[in-house]
């Protein structure tokens, strides 16, 4: 019989994929939320926009918490997979594809296309579905909304009213719990709200959400942004350093004690909206060897792009006439390269042998980094890098990296590519918490002996593609960079084979070819080669 | 030319045996089944039919991994073995030569006799072709009303969880007077009964089949109960009494037969060169206590291992260290470290220390030496807890007082989630005050 069978195996669609009468009015509740937008976008002229926007998001959000109530606390606890491959829109089927096409065309729609959205040019007021979420938008900041703001709300009542629903579904699971409260919080409170607080206070400073973190946020050393804090007083300073802080002394300090999941499944926005809204899709991942290599090159070549990219940037401001900064481009690339050296110098003599392989891959890379900034410094002139303006490799990793990317891809393609698509093959910062979290870090997930079965549970849930059971099948704990400690494997694990754990760093990798289980003798034989 | 190793049987002792072949030799490999093309974890079926995963989810190693590592896969059905002329017979095609021979055709489930056990909708479930048949029977509660599982044991209650997932109505004939307790102690068998008739099972402990009716076309149409007559109407019928050594196309050549294979501790059978592991061998004596036949996963895996020595010029005996095992009863996952008996088959030095906690889904029972309170084993319920701890206690020879107190240590649960070694600890120590 061919392995590709078709969807469920079955003769009749299962009939535990029937919802029951609860859920189909949660679902019209929720679409009829949904409708208001939708008739908002087609400039339908609503009397009083609060109210509409009021009603659509509520309904939005009570169709979501009912649905969930009704397919979670109907059943005793335990693990809720039952019919994921067999419903169309969690398995690739017509709805998957549909619901893929419309995120789709919603993200370039608002990268590329604001104006269809409703956004008014050239301070005109705003219209269709911009000009609904006006009244919100004042009652926060004061201004009116824009295609940033309207995107942040739907983002955030996403991740809330999936995050409840995800919580009802590993409700007999704590580490679920708690870490979906967590980016339910950061992303209510510091994506969301705070800086539009900020700008209540001081409308000069720019955007910044705190928790965003250089590479990921990629536009906090551009040159308006860095402007905008320095001519912000302290307060702009103290942002600024807390920004330099987060990327270089904050992040490695809790990457070494947590792994990279206090960022990536806690913190992150990406990782938020991931782990709540795309949770249906988290088995898209695909756990191929070939996606794995595609992954590396993929990810690592971006963060290139990235730190190139953003030392151009400020390699270009800074080689203005009229430097406002202390910084003088000589001193500046000095340091980038100091600072390259010294963390490739250190891995090369303490961690060369656990890379293996890669060790060499990494110091392609590095010298291919430093040849292009020294190349930038000897050839540049005022506002040309490698014979291209800065300004324009700023825009364009703005445009491929920063929005198609991360947006129309990495969100679009959710029901296509799995959930965490951008976190996996393209988010620069989860390179840089990868690279620590492989080889400084405590995290790991042990492997309980020998009581792996293979089922491979673990590997299917895994949204960063993964292939757990790898590991777990030969009783090797899972030591990988791109792992975002989302903690699923272990909670669908039907042996109790796997758990999230900070421990000492020795011991923390162990290839071992024989289970624990066997006689001793044999184990010592076997692992000895 | 390299010697060639032939292995009936792609399950994973078969598979084991041919990975760790690879890794310590050049020999050529072929590995026979007539089940599947590649190695699928048969744990895994009842999760394709709940929908948690697509058979080829339940492959561990992607296709192209046989090539690269020149494991050569045959599909195919042996129908007997030429032990003289080293040479297997198949139900169609070529034969095949071999040098070495390695059987590992595992099990299939038991049948003992009942009438109609060979009607359409009657079904095991043990093989890829079981859960075919299930689809085919018992797609949803509309073309399956009501399906009857016969048999309380492990593949019994995955049965029942994989109907359940459908909303199949169930109903669960146990031969025993309460679930599996010919292994588990009594107050984790009783757990066990409450927690599957919150799930809605229709669980009758102490029931035996008297028979299974067929209608007219010669389908299922209802079980009776033999103690109490009971006719209960149903379209598919579940055997799940256990399993048997998958032997019987062995029975004309010159391989030793008992219930399984006959292999002696280097899992040799008495011709020379043919090897048996997994589900099919039955050892001459049972190794340190355990049982002849071993049909577990992890002890497929480990002969498996063993065995790859031996046939590379390593020859060494199968000899499998502390006991472990782990299964999942619907929502309660069970880990279970050392020998823990039942009421039932309970050495007369064995006594049990037993905890559980009042939600009723978690529970442990210690088994100690009540002379030299030497830690025997533990089973647990609803709590994770750490294999290599347990396995390095119980080769130091820990006593029941240390283990109890150390539990903690022990502990594999996810982080955040609650501890209950303070409650055991207090719970054990109370105990002791009133013995």
């Amino acid at each position: 019989m061919s392995n590709k069978i078709n969807h469920s195996m079955s003769l009749a669609k299962p009939d535990a994929l029937d919802i029951t009468t609860k859920q189909k009015i949660a679902l019209a509740i929720g679409f009829i939320g949904l409708f208001i937008l939708a008739l908002a976008l087609f400039n339908t002229n609503f009397p009083n926009e609060g109210l509409f926007l009021t009603i659509s998001l509520g309904m939005i959000s009570l169709g979501i918490i009912m649905y969930s109530r009704e397919a979670y606390l109907t059943k005793l606890e335990g693990i809720k997979n039952d019919g994921v491959w067999f419903k169309s829109i969690s398995s690739k089927g017509t709805w998957g594809w549909i619901l893929g096409v419309i995120l789709t065309t919603f993200y370039i729609v608002l990268y590329f296309f604001p104006q269809y959205l409703g956004l008014g040019k050239d301070g005109a007021a705003n219209t269709g579905l911009i000009q609904l979420f006006d009244p919100l938008s004042k009652l926060l900041s004061g201004r009116p909304a824009s295609q940033w703001f309207v995107y942040g709300s739907l983002y955030t009542i996403a991740i809330l009213a999936f995050g409840y629903k995800f919580i009802l579904k590993y409700r007999h699971n704590r580490y679920q719990q708690i870490r979906t409260g967590s980016v339910m919080f950061f992303q209510l409170g510091f994506a969301f709200l705070i800086p539009e607080f900020m700008y209540v206070m001081n409308n000069d400073l720019p955007y910044y959400d705190l928790k965003s973190v250089w590479p990921l946020n990629y536009y906090i050393f551009d040159e308006w942004s860095v402007n905008g804090f320095l001519s912000n007083g302290n307060i702009g300073l103290a942002l600024i350093i807390f920004g330099i802080l987060s990327t270089f002394v904050i992040t490695p300090i809790l990457t070494y004690k947590y792994g990279k999941r206090w960022y990536c499944s806690w913190v992150c926005g990406c990782g938020g909206l991931a782990e709540t809204a795309g949770d249906s899709f988290r088995q898209l991942s695909s756990k191929k060897m070939s996606a794995w290599k595609l992954e590396r090159w993929l990810i690592h070549t971006v963060l290139v792009f990235s730190v190139v990219m953003t030392v151009a940037m400020v390699y270009t401001y800074l080689g203005y006439d009229k430097n406002n900064f202390w910084l003088t481009r000589g001193l500046f690339i000095a340091f980038v390269i100091g600072f390259l050296s010294l963390v490739f110098t250190g891995v090369m003599v303490f961690k060369a042998k656990e890379l293996g392989k890669d060790a060499k891959y990494g110091a392609i890379g590095f010298f291919i980094v430093i040849a292009l900034l020294l190349i930038m410094h000897f050839t540049g002139t005022t506002d040309n890098v490698f014979f291209i303006k800065g300004a324009t490799l700023r825009s364009a990793y703005g445009l491929y990296i920063g929005s198609i990317f991360s947006g129309v891809i990495g969100t679009g393609f959710y029901p296509i590519l799995g959930s965490r698509s951008w976190c996996r093959f393209g988010c620069p910062m989860a390179a840089i918490l990868g690279f620590q979290q492989r080889l400084f870090s405590k995290f790991r997930i042990t492997t309980n002996g020998g009581q792996c079965i293979s089922c491979g549970n673990c590997s299917n849930s895994c949204e960063m593609g993964i292939d757990v059971r790898h590991y777990a099948q030969k009783g090797e704990n899972i030591v990988r960079s791109s792992c975002v400690g989302c903690g699923v494997c272990s909670a669908v694990c039907p042996r109790g084979v796997l758990k999230l754990e900070n421990d000492s760093m020795d011991g923390r990798i162990n290839p071992t070819e024989i289970l624990l289980g066997n006689d001793v003798d044999l184990m010592d034989l076997v692992n000895k080669k | 030319m390299e010697e060639h190793i032939v292995i009936i049987g792609n399950g994973i002792s078969g598979v084991t045996a041919a990975r760790h072949i690879r890794k310590l030799s050049d020999k050529r490999i072929t590995i026979i089944s007539a089940e599947t093309e590649y190695f699928f974890s048969r744990t895994a079926l009842m999760y394709i039919y709940m929908g948690h995963m697509k058979f080829e989810h339940t492959q561990p190693y992607e296709n192209w991994f046989w090539k690269k590592n020149r494991i050569e896969l045959k599909k195919g059905y042996v129908k007997n073995v030429d032990t003289s002329a080293k040479t297997l017979h198949f139900a169609e095609g070529e034969p095949l030569t071999y040098d070495k021979l390695i059987i590992a055709s595992g099990s299939k489930p038991n049948k003992f006799g009942w009438p109609g056990q060979d009607l359409d909708g009657v079904m095991g479930m043990y093989h890829k072709q079981d859960l075919e048949n299930l689809e085919k029977y018992a797609p949803n509660n509309k073309v399956c009303k009501r399906a009857v599982i016969v048999g309380g044991g492990l593949i019994g209650i995955e049965l029942a969880e994989m109907l359940n997932s459908r909303n199949i109505p169930v109903t669960f004939l146990v031969r025993e007077d309460s679930f599996w307790n010919g292994v588990l102690p009594i107050g984790e068998s009783q757990m066990i009964n409450r927690h599957i008739k919150n799930h809605h099972i229709d669980l009758r402990l102490a029931n035996n089949l008297k028979e299974i009716k067929a209608d007219k076309n010669g389908k299922v149409k209802s079980i009776v109960i033999q103690e109490t007559e009971e006719e209960i109407e149903c379209d598919v019928v579940g055997l799940t009494a256990g399993v048997t050594p998958n032997i019987n196309f062995l029975k004309e050549s010159n391989i030793e037969l008992g219930r399984g294979i006959k292999v002696n501790p280097y899992l040799e059978t008495n011709i020379q060169d043919v090897y048996a592991i997994g589900d099919c061998a039955e050892q001459h004596e049972g190794i340190n206590g355990r049982r002849p036949i071993e049909a577990v996963w992890y002890t497929g895996r480990m002969m498996g291992e063993t065995l790859a020595q031996t046939i590379c010029g390593n020859r060494i005996k199968y000899n499998p260290g502390h006991w472990f095992n782990s299964a999942k009863f619907l929502d309660i996952e069970y880990q279970t470290y050392g020998w823990v008996f039942s009421e039932r088959s309970c050495p007369d030095y064995e006594k049990h220390f037993h905890w559980k906690h009042e939600d009723d889904t978690k529970c442990i029972t210690v088994a100690y030496n009540k002379d030299t309170r030497a830690f025997l084993g533990i089973n647990t319920f609803g709590i994770r807890m750490r294999h290599e701890t347990f396995n390095k206690w119980l080769t130091e020879k820990r006593d029941v007082d240390y283990v109890i107190n150390h539990l903690s240590e022990a502990n594999f649960d996810p982080e955040f989630y609650s501890h209950y070694e303070t409650d055991i600890i207090a719970t054990y120590n109370k105990q002791l005050k009133i013995a």
